[in-house]
């Protein structure tokens, strides 16, 4: 028997195993994949922004060279193909309900958006197809659009489903008594702040390849998405009427999502209809001007802030009025995003007796609006901890004694927001203190006279957050107007030589789940790591899942291969017991091994395995030979990470630019199973939200137009535009789930915004300066420096 | 999006607006314009060939005369559609006046203007300066043109 040297099990920074492959560019995404005899498509878009559609002529297309297809919207309609659907609805305060629009694959008699699918184009080349489209003649009779969303429901109604443009008008939390929270504090705190609109920008523009076989009249989809099993229900269910099992969906190596690859977008499905109709396979790659256009964006709220203090600066109540701009219809995560994933995280870290929240959303003729990392909950987190720290400075308190004071005290876990949601568990102070030492916090106020003497205005700002992830329970989810299951699935295949196959309802596109998985069960196992192979993405291999976002892989898929092990050690225990001629309760296993306890016989983890494939002494009358278990977790609770962070920030006077000279992270996410694939996610969290602070602004204009629809006019965070991150935690392992782990994927975009915003208005607070709205781009800080010394000369 | 500018021609009104009127002499005034052709009193069909940023596009169109006020001015109302780069709209107020003692005139413009598509995807933020300098080229040549004219 060999000796296991070795086991990658959980808290070891094993270096990613999936890597090798995406390093030296040998990872096999959709568009890498090619069928026979396929042809492209490709979609001819609506440049105005709302209008009716008088007429199309697809006469010179269809005769195009190489053209096999043009379809527009009445193909469609002839063929009843549904649209995509929205997967989470909230009730109003009138007691009316989210109004659901639909939304054609391709548009029928209106578009309403820059980027409105009007017909596809289907032809044996991409460029034969690009050629043919703009043959299409098109007459549009044009309509003010609607882009201004807090002034939407002046604007011209963009469906008739939609009264006022207003989708919802949502509440949480109990009014009155908020109302009269304010009324009688000593102090009440305003701040009205926004948040800028962002375009997700995958490094992967979405792409999708459907093939169908009229033989067994089935079709398979390879596609872009975080959640291969979700797109096979809606397609299947929804749009296109038949059952799941003649639909296999592929998501393959994906390049990034962020949230923008949940939804089922109506390229695929066209893609899927199509490889139907014309009998070929039907392939179609987003270039990214097509992304910029047509991926849902992110963000894009208003959030008017009530903060109400006692006379010992203690808040007894928060009131935010929000408008939320979600496009030109709704998709799939579109309602659940500024409602319930925002307005339940609007106590933060924080004791708050008294919250109310109303969410207005709103159609505009623009892209749809969805889940961008984060979610809903950076929106939240930004205002929250802009006016927290906004009401420490009007009170005459240090930031993070403010926070310090108001913080829910450690031992009221389990704590009962009044919005809705119970914290499990958290320690907030740790946090707080650990990251002021790492940024040297005590000693800022040094290197802010240094960095004057330097002609430099130095800033320190934090931001104490606190994320809701991993949503669940089902029941719950389903009583918020939730339309879909919250657990996740595993199956844990144990082959006869011992090595695994890990089937996963979760889906990786760049988390690191083929290493983090194998470690979990090399763990629970005691065997080495690379015996280990997970197997994701395919709804012919893996057990119906729900895929991942909102940074549940982890705790929920992590702890459903827990569950499954559990299972197959349970079963390997009845196996060993067999053949070591002992009682099961006897049996103890340990470091991969199968032992009687106080004596010295034992059987390996591979022999168990041998025997259940092998089952020539086995206990065969009582338990089925294999070894192979599935486990579907639904969490009891959602998971509540928490962590502060501290931007300092240099700005020049000279040029407005803003120099992000040190951060300090210091998060709770549990239990690590992987530190460092846990710190990777926490820069590029931050570097996201880095992005947002300084950088991106999604902006349309008056007609509907999108200025920034390429890298020369949307600004992406770059290596030098970023610190050197310092990165700590503190750990208060989840309550709830086996291996006490919370999600770590959204986190940096959530905390570091407000962070960094409260930095650059510290660093100019000498000058006056109260607010900064995102992105503080150069030009914009140097004229609130331009502004405030102008004011100063009067 | 709105461009206004003025120009100092050293001519007579009259001169300028014959010119103003004549197709093919405005054709030779605009060296990225492949077609201009006079359908009617009012109308004119152009081609144009342009490149904005990254793009190069060629824009076919039509343009319409109103508010013709001989020899003080004219709104010049046009559309064009530049296939896959997208489509652009708008009109220029033009307006003459002289100056009676130098016998120059100013030509002053106020163009209100729309893009669509690519063009205002990718060339938004190029297409004032774009304008302002097609317009520099314009009446350079423009003026050029004529004092070439008066010589030979």
């Amino acid at each position: 028997m060999n000796e296991v040297t070795k086991i990658d099990g959980i808290g070891s920074s094993v270096r990613r195993t999936e890597d090798k492959k995406f390093l030296t560019g040998k990872g096999r995404y959709t568009d890498d994949i090619n069928r026979p005899g396929q042809v492209q498509a490709y979609f001819l878009r609506s440049d105005v922004a709302h209008a009716e559609i008088k007429s199309i002529d697809t006469k010179a297309a269809q005769s195009a060279p190489g053209v096999v297809g043009v379809f527009t919207g009445a193909d469609i309609a002839v063929d009843k193909v549904g649209g995509p659907i929205c997967g989470w609805v909230v009730p109003c305060r009138d007691g009316s309900s989210t109004k659901e629009p639909p939304h054609p694959l391709l548009a029928q008699g209106k578009v309403r958006f820059v980027g409105d699918a009007v017909a596809v184009v289907v032809a044996e080349t991409m460029e034969q197809a690009k050629s043919a489209a703009e043959l299409i003649d098109v007459d549009y009779n044009e309509l003010t659009p609607v882009v201004d969303f807090v002034n939407a429901d002046k604007g011209a109604q963009i469906h008739e489903e939609v009264p006022n443009n207003c989708y919802f008008d949502w509440e949480l939390g109990d009014e009155g008594a908020t109302n009269k929270a304010i009324e009688r504090a000593a102090k009440v705190v305003k701040l009205s702040v926004r948040n800028n609109r962002l375009v997700p920008n995958a490094m992967e523009p979405r792409s999708a390849l459907a093939e169908y076989d009229s033989l067994d009249e089935s079709y398979t989809l390879h596609t872009t998405s975080q959640n291969p099993h979700l797109t096979r229900l809606v397609l299947a269910a929804f749009m296109f009427a038949i059952p799941e099992s003649k639909l296999r969906v592929i998501a393959p190596d994906v390049g990034g999502g962020f949230g923008s690859k949940i939804y089922v977008y109506i390229e695929e499905a066209v893609c899927v209809w199509a490889s139907k109709k014309i009998g070929r396979p039907v392939k179609w790659t987003a270039d990214r001007t097509q992304a910029f256009l047509t991926d849902c964006h992110g963000r894009d709220h208003v959030n008017d802030v009530q903060l109400a203090l006692d006379e010992n600066n203690k808040i007894i109540g928060l009131r935010v009025d929000t408008v939320c701009n979600l496009g030109a219809y709704l998709s799939a995560f579109s309602v659940v995003v500024p409602t319930i994933l925002h307005g339940t995280l609007l106590s933060g870290q924080y004791d708050i007796p008294a919250i109310y929240t109303n969410v207005k959303g709103m159609a505009t003729n623009t892209v749809n609006v969805d889940a961008y990392r984060g979610a809903g909950r950076p929106e939240a987190t930004y205002l929250l901890e802009r006016t927290m720290e906004t009401a420490a400075k009007e009170v005459g308190m240090d930031p993070a004694e403010f926070r310090r004071i108001n913080f829910i005290p450690k031992d009221a876990f389990p704590y009962q927001t009044q919005v809705a949601l119970q914290y499990d568990i958290g320690d907030y102070e740790p946090h707080l203190d650990k990251a002021m030492e790492m940024i040297d916090y005590s000693n800022f106020e040094k290197r802010r006279a240094e960095a004057a003497k330097r002609g430099m205005y130095r800033g320190i700002g934090m931001s104490s957050y606190i994320e809701a992830c991993g949503l669940a329970p089902s029941a719950v989810v389903g009583a918020l107007g939730g339309r879909v299951g919250q657990w996740e699935s595993a199956s844990v295949r144990v082959n006869p030589t011992g090595t695994i196959s890990v089937f996963t309802g979760s889906h990786s596109h760049g988390q690191g789940h083929a290493t983090t998985f194998a470690q979990i069960v090399a763990d629970k196992l005691g065997i080495p790591m690379e015996n280990v192979e997970v197997i994701h993405g395919d709804t012919d291999k893996t057990p119906f899942g729900m895929g991942s976002y909102g940074s549940r892989s982890l705790a929920s898929g992590g702890s459903a291969i827990s569950k499954a092990v559990d299972k197959i050690i349970n079963k390997s225990k009845k196996i060993a017991a067999h053949l070591l001629e002992a009682s099961e309760d006897d049996i103890d296993f340990k470091d991969g091994k199968f032992v009687v306890g106080g004596t010295d016989k034992e059987k390996a983890f591979g022999e168990i395995a041998l025997a259940a494939y092998v089952p020539h002494n086995y206990p065969l009358e009582t338990l089925e030979p294999g070894l192979e278990e599935n486990a579907f977790y639904d969490p009891t609770n959602f998971v509540f990470p928490s962590g502060t962070h501290i931007a300092e920030v240099e700005i020049d006077p000279a040029t407005g630019v803003v120099e992000v000279v040190d951060w300090a992270a210091c998060d709770d996410f549990g239990n690590l199973v992987n530190p460092m694939i846990v710190e990777g996610q926490v820069h590029g969290g931050i570097a996201q939200g880095i992005g947002q602070a300084l950088l991106e602004d999604a902006h349309y204009d008056e007609n509907g137009q999108l200025l920034t629809a390429s890298y020369m006019d949307y600004c992406m965070p770059r290596a030098d535009d970023l610190p050197s991150f310092k990165v700590g935690y503190t750990n208060t392992p989840c309550t709830h789930n086996d291996l006490g782990v919370k999600g770590c994927g959204e986190a940096g975009a959530i905390a570091s915004p407000p962070a960094l915003i409260n930095a650059v208005i510290d660093a100019l607070s000498p000058l006056g300066v109260t607010d900064m709205s995102m992105p503080a781009t150069p030009q914009k800080v140097w004229k609130a420096i331009q502004e405030s010394q102008s004011v100063a000369a009067e | 999006m709105e461009i206004k500018d003025s120009y100092e021609l050293p001519l007579p009104k009259e001169r300028v607006w014959a010119a103003l009127n004549d197709e093919q002499f405005l054709k030779k005034s605009i060296p990225w314009c492949e077609k201009l052709e006079r359908r009617s009193e009012t109308e004119l069909a152009a081609e144009v060939k342009l490149k904005i940023g990254p793009m190069s596009t060629r824009f076919t169109g039509n343009i319409t005369l109103s508010d013709i006020d001989p020899p003080n001015g004219y709104t010049i109302t046009g559309s064009g559609k530049g296939g896959i780069a997208g489509a652009a709209s708008g009109s220029a107020r033009v307006k003459l006046i002289e100056d009676k003692d130098t016998l120059s005139t100013t030509l002053s413009y106020e163009v209100s203007a729309q893009v669509k598509g690519k063009i205002a995807q990718l060339g938004s933020r190029l297409i004032q300066s774009t304008a302002k300098k097609l317009s520099k080229n314009f009446f350079g040549s423009f003026v050029k043109q004529l004092e070439d004219m008066d010589k030979s």
